[in-house]
């Protein structure tokens, strides 16, 4: 570098400080110091640009059939959000696009400013703090509540660790918080496989607890609740809320209403709206899709 | 720190074997190394008490057989990969061992030569490079284990690796095994043709088919079995075992649980292959004999029934399988040689459709029932 290359750097540095002292700090980025800052770290989720998710015109088509149209779409961190749609309009699919069980044909998926998406694969993604729960409950059967929990426990997950890992107090606490949380403190040692189907939902949704996940993809989560235990889950989304991100598929209304800030809408696989329930609600296109042409 | 709800229960983990299980396996070993070995060695022939050469042979080969359904337990019951090649496995490591006993003859052979008799029936001049190191019982040792653990790997790399699952990779382990088989039928492959490798007559430079290297080998054996058997439940009582599990049941829930289910499968998988190979190996000093045939899709599949009567993921039920079928077996063979096939075939439907479970989880069924 040359001399004058960095006495003109010293100067931008010393007048950018000193814009700083005087309060007048508003950059592009927020009023955070962009250039002279942050160091990207592997693995580690950036969402100092206020997103946890972007997905970019991303295309998917199955045998000619475009199930994934141009979809843009983000999602910033603590948010809740609810995805709505006729049947077939994506939903499923852009949850195993983001999970990385379908590959897209084109477009960008981020998560946060600096993971490409694209290039991990399901475990990987998983890892990085992205947890899925089926439209089916799938819980590991012929296991108990307790086992459930503890193999979804985001540690070291190579084969030898797992071969002489022993629960610690401090995960043991954390266990026995989150079955607690999911109301199956007294079905501890109960093979998954005889739980109710509520309880079934509630223990995969645990499961992801235990992952720790920054964000929480939940494929019709209430499918097949009684209203009391609807009613429990979504008191359970709220408190999530805020801590982690939650992308949310229902098609009960009752329980969107409970949860949801804003809600958007599919179709074909696009986004065809986005706003508050009561706003997609009176949106003469989703009248229509919803109701027939 | 947060202080746990104290509602909360969390489950202990037991010990490795319960008390009756402790007792059970400790009768076992006194059975193997005290009882047995006295019974044939020690009681006079003329008793009534006395165990014959005859059933210490067989016995020795069901263990080998109960290693090799202990190892189908581990890759089929536990992880839900039915292989229809372990049979490959079991005669790598036969093979194996049976190249060393060829060398061990020494000039004592038909043909008074250092070579193996088929060498000089092929009027081959010297050893192939594969025998390079067939005369050291310490390198043959290593190669039981690192020649059926080394074809599992590759295998199983590839396979994994592109998701074949189910069906299809029990056919293409089927193949493998096939394939091989045809493979080992050559002469020019260096492995005695059809006829394999027989007429030992030492082992350490020790005579073979002494009443004493019977029982030794026996002996080893039956630890062998006990040992695998204390691994087997370790390993899947442990987290590993559950993921085990875990992928047979629901794999993609695996996935997104953050693990990565080849390196499981592949552990697994070579385990298993091992364990088939050290239980060959000890097999053919016990029967005298190792040929292509140990190879045929038909072994491999009976391997699988052994597991299957026994009870799949239950350790101790293919052991008993391994027990029962061959026990029926010597017995069928002898008494009504013509139907022992139709009586296996009958025996594998009637367990898919009354037993799913198998004989442990019928055990279970009546137990549970009598407490009611």
């Amino acid at each position: 570098m040359t001399p004058d290359l960095l006495e003109q750097g010293a100067a931008r540095i010393e007048k950018r400080l000193a814009a700083l002292e005087a309060g007048k700090s508003n950059t592009e980025s927020g009023g955070r110091n962009a250039s002279t800052g942050r160091i990207a770290t592997p693995g580690e989720v950036d969402v100092t640009h206020g997103r946890i998710l972007y997905l970019e015109d991303v295309s998917v088509s199955f045998d000619g059939f475009k199930a994934i149209n141009k979809l843009s779409l983000d999602i910033a961190p603590g948010e809740l959000r609810c995805i709505i749609g006729p049947n077939g309009a994506g939903k499923t699919t852009m949850m195993d696009i983001i999970t990385g069980k379908t590959r897209p044909d084109e477009g960008t998926v981020f998560f946060g400013s600096t993971i490409d998406l694209l290039r991990h694969t399901e475990p990987q993604i998983a890892q990085l703090g992205i947890g899925r729960k089926f439209q089916k409950p799938t819980v590991f059967e012929p296991l108990t509540v307790f086992e459930n929990l503890e193999l979804a426990l985001k540690t070291n997950k190579g084969v030898k660790s797992s071969m002489f890992f022993k629960l610690d107090s401090a995960q043991s606490d954390r266990l026995a918080e989150i079955l607690v949380t999911i109301h199956l403190a007294d079905s501890v040692s109960r093979m998954a496989g005889n739980l109710s189907h509520g309880q079934k939902q509630w223990l995969e949704i645990g499961m992801l607890l235990m992952q720790d996940p920054k964000l929480l993809l939940l494929d019709e989560p209430v499918a097949g609740m009684t209203d009391e235990e609807t009613a429990r889950t979504a008191e359970l989304f709220l408190t999530l809320k805020g801590k982690h991100s939650l992308m949310v598929v229902e098609h009960d209304m009752s329980f969107i209403r409970t949860i949801s800030e804003i809600v958007t809408v599919l179709c074909d696989g696009s986004v065809l709206a986005q706003g508050t329930l009561d706003q997609v609600q009176a949106d003469e296109r989703v009248i229509e899709v919803y109701l027939g042409r | 720190m947060n202080t746990p709800p104290s509602s909360v229960i969390l489950p202990v983990k037991g010990p490795l074997l319960t008390r009756v299980g402790l007792g059970a396996f400790i009768v076992a070993l006194l059975l193997v190394c005290a009882l047995a070995p006295m019974l044939n060695l020690l009681v006079p022939e003329s008793s009534m008490f006395h165990m014959s050469t005859y059933a210490v042979a067989l016995l020795g080969k069901i263990m080998c057989y109960a290693i090799v359904a202990l190892a189908m337990d581990l890759i089929w019951g536990y992880t839900g990969i039915l292989s229809l090649g372990h049979g490959l496995f079991f005669a790598l490591g036969g093979y194996a061992m049976g190249m060393y006993l060829m060398r061990q003859i020494g000039r004592d052979g038909n043909y008074k030569s250092d070579l193996p008799d088929f060498m000089v029936f092929l009027d081959w001049k010297e050893l192939p490079w594969h025998w390079t190191f067939s005369d050291s019982f310490a390198a043959t040792l290593f190669l039981i284990v690192l020649v059926p653990g080394l074809v599992a790997f590759v295998f199983g790399y590839f396979a994994f690796r592109s998701r074949i699952k189910g069906v299809y990779f029990s056919i293409i382990t089927q193949a493998m095994t096939f394939a091989a088989m045809l493979l080992f039928f050559r002469n020019e492959t260096g492995f005695g043709g059809n006829n394999g490798f027989t007429d030992f007559k030492r082992i350490l430079d020790t005579p073979i088919a002494t009443p004493t290297m019977r029982m030794g080998l026996f002996v080893i054996t039956g630890l062998t079995l006990l040992g695998f058997f204390l691994f087997a439940k370790w390993l899947v009582r442990s987290k590993f075992g559950r993921v085990l599990q875990a992928i047979r049941d629901a794999e993609t829930r695996v996935m997104f649980s953050g693990y990565n289910p080849i390196g499981y499968k592949l552990t697994i998988w070579t385990l298993s292959a091992v364990m088939c190979g050290i239980a060959g190996a000890l097999y053919v000093p016990q029967v005298g004999i190792i040929n292509p045939s140990e190879m045929s899709p038909a072994n491999s599949i009976e391997m699988a029934i052994w597991a299957a009567v026994g009870g799949r993921a239950t350790l101790i039920g293919p052991i008993l399988g391994a027990f029962i079928v061959n026990g029926a077996k010597s017995w069928l063979t002898v008494a009504y040689p013509e139907y022992w096939l139709y009586f296996l075939g009958m025996l594998f439907i009637a367990v898919t459709l009354f037993l799913p479970n198998g004989v442990v989880g019928l055990v279970k069924k009546l137990r549970k029932g009598g407490e009611k």
